[in-house]
């Protein structure tokens, strides 16, 4: 029986973890889901306290200053998914950052749209 | 990058609205090509995701012995193509194996379509990928990564290998090359638009 470490241990994946610190141990998020490039974007709202937030926090509310999306936060901050949505979600509680989800999850995308991606690749 | 359309101290609450952001989702056996393909088309970014073992995970990998909540750490393709100001595309590229299902569960969810890429040295690896987009009704095409030295199959001779609806457009590609990268990506966007249309025209949409 080989052990944990070693079933998870390929080429493509990681070993097993912990789920992070910086998030208190959770692994799932409060509130509505978010999508992978659902838009997220800093609100107007003034950070009450800011020695609340966790510098991720912070790092995090630094980049939706300009529109950007949860996968581009992920990437840019090099945290794994799982902790930026986390991350997100309280950010969204404190009523610090919007996320929308840029398509309806059961609607396909609208051929205007297709028209228009397949002329910004002939573009490219 | 110009911030001052977006600047949330610029007074103006209807601000233009954010890109549009498109997904399409690269898929295929380890090895086959597609972070390779994925640069040569976008910018590349390191994406990882961290996932509580979910139950569908659970039933394909047994976790007795691993004590309280665990995640997996997997490491994703991602790239970002701006297309246009307002019209950004992104590519996930994930493993192709059965057990990380669980994270195609939710790329798939509002995306464009996928792209599977192939190797003809090891067709097999396809197949999971194939069954998942057949079954979903995830609009896909196949890419055939031709590798320097690989034998070149006929294309009729590789869908019959797949079992392949006569319908599905599969063409040839070389990973490395920008061009051909770019050629898969069209080819995907037009069958999703000629899919559309012959919806349109049965009354399905």
């Amino acid at each position: 029986m080989p052990s944990n470490d070693e079933r998870w241990l390929d080429a493509e994946a990681g070993p097993v973890v912990r789920p992070y610190a910086l998030t208190q141990g959770r692994t799932r998020h409060a509130g509505a889901s978010f999508d992978l490039v659902a838009t997220v974007m800093a609100t107007r709202a003034r950070v009450a306290d800011p020695s609340s937030l966790a510098p991720e926090h912070m790092n995090v509310l630094q980049l939706a200053r300009a529109p950007t999306t949860v996968a581009d936060i992920a990437s840019d901050l090099d945290l794994p998914l799982g902790v930026v949505r986390i991350i997100l979600a309280d950010l969204r509680e404190l009523g610090l950052v919007a996320i929308s989800t840029p398509v309806a999850p059961t609607t396909r995308i609208d051929t205007h749209t297709l028209r228009e991606v397949l002329n910004g690749l002939r573009g490219l | 990058m110009d911030y001052g359309a977006y600047d949330p101290a610029g007074g103006q609450p209807s601000s233009p609205p954010p890109p549009r952001a498109i997904k399409i989702l690269l898929a295929g056996g380890f090895g086959v090509g597609k972070t390779t393909l994925v640069g040569a088309v976008s910018e590349i970014k390191p994406l990882r995701t961290e996932e509580l073992l979910s139950e569908g995970s659970l039933r394909t990998d047994s976790t007795e012995g691993v004590e309280g909540k665990t995640t997996t750490t997997v490491a994703m393709d991602f790239g970002r193509i701006s297309l246009r100001r307002d019209l950004v595309l992104y590519l996930f590229g994930t493993p192709g194996q059965q057990r990380f299902w669980f994270m195609w569960d939710e790329l798939a969810i509002g995306a464009l379509g996928a792209v599977v890429l192939a190797d003809t040295r090891r067709l097999a690896d396809s197949f999971p990928a194939i069954d998942y987009f057949e079954r979903r009704e995830i609009p896909f095409i196949i890419a055939l990564n031709c590798f320097d030295g690989a034998r070149r199959y006929d294309i009729e001779d590789v869908r019959t290998a797949l079992d392949l609806e006569p319908g599905l457009p599969m063409v040839l590609c070389d990973a490395r090359s920008r061009e051909s990268a770019k050629e898969v990506l069209i080819a995907l966007v037009e069958h999703v638009l000629a899919t559309a249309a012959q919806e349109s025209v049965s009354g399905i949409a």
